[in-house]
């Protein structure tokens, strides 16, 4: 790497707030949102893209934060974990998380949050086996797996 | 990873030009999933990246002298779930379905993973027996490659390095034959597999009229398993038949040892799924 990175100007709207700044272009978008933004509900644990924990909406599609680059979410919309619940009240999807044990240890949780909504606003009443073929990208190495199943249900009933 | 100039052209002919200026200092990036792992690894160096994420161009599915057009931009997942890919060429809208996970079809496209050519993705067996081409764009040309000359070893193909995938053409699968695509996955579904086979056929009065076989992840490319399909074609739908003329597969396959198995063990598995892809796209019972 060289002393002093190439730079480029990144203007981006996270959860409905416009953001502006100068990132190295090799900053991935996970380290943008954590380090540059301090939104640091996004998590990055495998770096590859297998685990999901990364997960964000880009322009309202799913996408792998640790694989998209800072600069290429320039004039964007990115919505992240903190950008889901409507002020002091939880999406639908975060309720049924706490009210059906979605969760053990947490660090999966803020993907599986988002894959979820993604999920549910594409297929408003999926069967379990839809949810398990569109959740398979998102890894809980606590294992809790049914529970999550059972939180994604649970929410679908809400929504 | 390393420093690079990161350019967003407004158009596929600025992003050609753009390439050809650079002469092989720059790397071409659509969705970002395959070439972001090399970038983070360091396996590649570019000093200019072109992100295509801009590009209006090369977006769209459509049907035209029975031949399917996928612009070399179409996302996986859009392919995927195209009703026009679907009808089109079912084995094809499988194939991408089964790639990795939603949130990586979201962002793969169908040019990017031509141009990466692991040869353990799930399109290039199916995309060598439905006899594609692919279409390659630079600032001065453009051509036709057909698939069997398209791959040319682990993670090459025959693109120039000015060139930029620009479409996907497909003629329309024969809708008298039957279609599978199958793959043998040990560990979880979204990995690679140990191997994969699409397999198409149809038969009449109990003799093969036509069978294609394709397989994945267990040579230096997807292969073509033309042999078998010469050596079965009028022969009797049999069980016998087919668990015989399968054992060609173990001569055509050259696997390399990983934890998805040893490369002995997915030569052997490589002539099972194929007989049992030729069994499903025949009817024949175990």
């Amino acid at each position: 790497m060289t002393s002093t990175p190439i730079k480029q100007a990144v203007r981006v709207t996270v959860n409905g707030t416009p953001y502006s700044a100068e990132v190295p272009t090799y900053r991935t978008l996970v380290d943008f949102l954590r380090y540059d933004l301090g939104l640091t509900g996004t998590k990055e644990t495998c770096s590859v893209g297998v685990c999901g924990a990364c997960t964000v909406m880009l322009d309202g599609k799913m996408v792998s934060s640790c694989l998209t680059l800072a600069v290429r979410v320039n004039d964007a919309e990115i919505q992240t974990i903190e950008g889901v619940a409507n002020g002091d009240e939880l999406h639908p999807v975060q309720q049924a998380f706490i009210d059906n044990g979605g969760f053990q240890c947490g660090a999966c949780t803020p993907g599986q949050i988002m894959a979820a909504k993604a999920l549910l606003e594409e297929n408003s009443h999926p069967s379990e086996d839809e949810i398990k073929q569109f959740m398979m990208g998102n890894l809980c190495r606590c294992t809790g797996y049914y529970q999550i199943i059972d939180s994604i249900k649970a929410a679908a009933e809400q929504m | 990873m390393n420093d690079f100039a990161f350019h967003a052209p407004g158009s596929m002919k600025e992003a050609v030009e753009l390439l050809s200026q650079y002469d092989g200092d720059a790397r071409v990036m659509s969705g970002g999933t395959a070439l972001m792992l090399l970038l983070k690894q360091s396996l590649v160096n570019p000093d200019h990246i072109i992100s295509l994420h801009r590009v209006p161009d090369a977006r769209s599915i459509e049907v035209t002298d029975g031949v399917l057009h996928i612009g070399g931009l179409v996302t996986q997942r859009e392919v995927e779930l195209s009703p026009v890919v679907q009808k089109a060429a079912p084995l094809l809208a499988n194939a991408y379905s089964r790639v990795a996970t939603v949130r990586i079809r979201n962002a793969a496209t169908v040019g990017g993973g031509l141009a990466q050519a692991d040869p353990a993705m799930d399109p290039p067996s199916s995309l060598l027996i439905l006899n594609a081409s692919v279409k390659v764009t630079s600032a001065t040309s453009e051509r036709m490659v057909p698939i069997a000359d398209w791959y040319s070893d682990y993670y090459e193909t025959t693109i120039n390095e000015d060139e930029i995938v620009t479409e996907l053409l497909v003629p329309i699968q024969p809708s008298d034959m039957a279609w599978t695509y199958i793959k043998y996955l040990p560990r979880t579904e979204d990995d690679y597999a140990t191997v994969s086979v699409a397999a198409m056929g149809k038969a009449e009065n109990g003799k093969i009229s036509e069978v294609r076989v394709g397989l994945g992840a267990v040579s230096s490319t997807a292969l073509r398993a033309t042999g078998l399909e010469n050596a079965l074609q009028g022969a009797e739908v049999s069980l016998d038949v087919l668990r015989d003329a399968s054992q060609a597969i173990a001569e055509i396959v050259d696997p390399t040892s990983d934890p998805r198995g040893s490369a002995d063990y997915k030569r052997d598995m490589s002539v099972v799924f194929a007989r049992r892809a030729l069994q499903k796209v025949l009817g024949v019972k175990d």
